[in-house]
């Protein structure tokens, strides 16, 4: 099973999007899951969106998180406390990484099979990658 | 005065009081240089925290907390949702049965260090640690040598709320308010305001 992938921003429509551009580019194989809004709907994040993200990313393999900024990173780093004191937890790392560009480099190389650590490393590398 | 069970479940209520009543104006300083929904968060977080207690009828003053901060990080929705929820469950975990006026000040040196470190900010970023750092300092001197609950209490309202008055001139080294860089000068910090209403309400219901 691939290393899954959980998309967190303020806005349902952006992590939807983003995590179709990562399909598009990595194929439908990987499981890249997006966790935006608050859940009712707002704009804004919710540990119990991402939670359910991050079961449905796991396959046993790990899940990398993606945060867009502000409460997205706070609330990611809240649940990863919280798994830290569950044995049951999904094992997960966050990326500290460019949203979307992070997303499409931890998809694609995800679906080679790569491993976790792996995965987290090709989202980071999006931070000093030039553009020009 | 001990925050018992009781208390600490009104400290939430009157928490809750204080910044629904304060809404506008916590809406008006976060439109102000942040995105302007700090007091509908923070209200609906505190409005589901206020109805989690009645569910749950926690049994101890640190199972108050500890609930009111699970409320505030599943519901709020903003970045105060994590910050104060976090800061409440470790001042929870701090607290556990009951406590003192010393117990008391340990609980707010606990939920200034999950602030703390989870939101990475410094004093000076213009941030609510502005106005609960010097709160907390100021509540364990006067704790020190009053024993008192509601005069330490008291003197964290003072000393938050001249935090928050020194965040005016501050430059935003967090959040949104970050992007603005200089013109984020010039505005008191909303979540040093909502720091202020939540010391406020621990100093009312601790009043003799």
């Amino acid at each position: 099973m691939t290393v899954g992938i959980v998309l967190v921003s303020h806005s349902m429509a952006v992590a939807r999007a983003t995590a179709e551009l990562a399909h598009a580019l990595a194929g439908p194989d990987v499981a890249v899951i997006a966790a935006g809004g608050t859940d009712d709907g707002r704009m804004g994040t919710s540990i119990d969106v991402v939670s359910q993200a991050v079961s449905e990313a796991d396959g046993g393999s790990g899940v990398v998180v993606l945060m867009d900024m502000g409460s997205s990173v706070l609330t990611a780093k809240t649940l990863l406390a919280e798994f830290d004191d569950d044995d049951a937890a999904p094992v997960v790392r966050l990326a500290d990484a460019p949203f979307v560009e992070g997303a499409v480099a931890a998809a694609v190389l995800a679906s080679t099979g790569a491993d976790l650590d792996a995965v987290v490393d090709s989202a980071e590398q999006g931070r000093a990658m030039r553009k020009l | 005065m001990i925050l018992d069970t009781a208390t600490a479940v009104a400290w939430i209520r009157r928490a809750y009081e204080l910044v629904r009543a304060d809404e506008a104006r916590l809406t008006r300083l976060d439109t102000a240089i942040g995105d302007g929904d700090h007091g509908a968060n923070l209200t609906r977080g505190l409005a589901a925290a206020e109805i989690a207690l009645d569910e749950k009828q926690p049994d101890s003053a640190g199972q108050a907390l500890i609930t009111a901060g699970r409320s505030l990080i599943s519901k709020t929705g903003g970045a105060s949702g994590p910050l104060y929820g976090n800061g409440f469950r470790q001042a929870g975990k701090e607290l556990r049965e009951e406590g003192d006026v010393a117990a008391v000040a340990d609980a707010l040196e606990a939920m200034l260090r999950g602030i703390e470190e989870l939101g990475g900010a410094l004093h000076g970023d213009k941030t609510m640690v502005d106005a609960l750092a010097p709160a907390v300092a100021a509540f364990q001197t006067s704790a020190s040598a009053t024993l008192d609950l509601h005069a330490a209490g008291q003197a964290a309202v003072a000393a938050a709320e001249a935090g928050l008055a020194a965040t005016v001139p501050m430059q935003a080294r967090k959040g949104r308010a970050s992007y603005l860089g200089e013109r984020s000068i010039g505005h008191e910090d909303p979540g040093a305001a909502s720091t202020v209403l939540i010391l406020r309400a621990l100093a009312e219901v601790t009043a003799p």
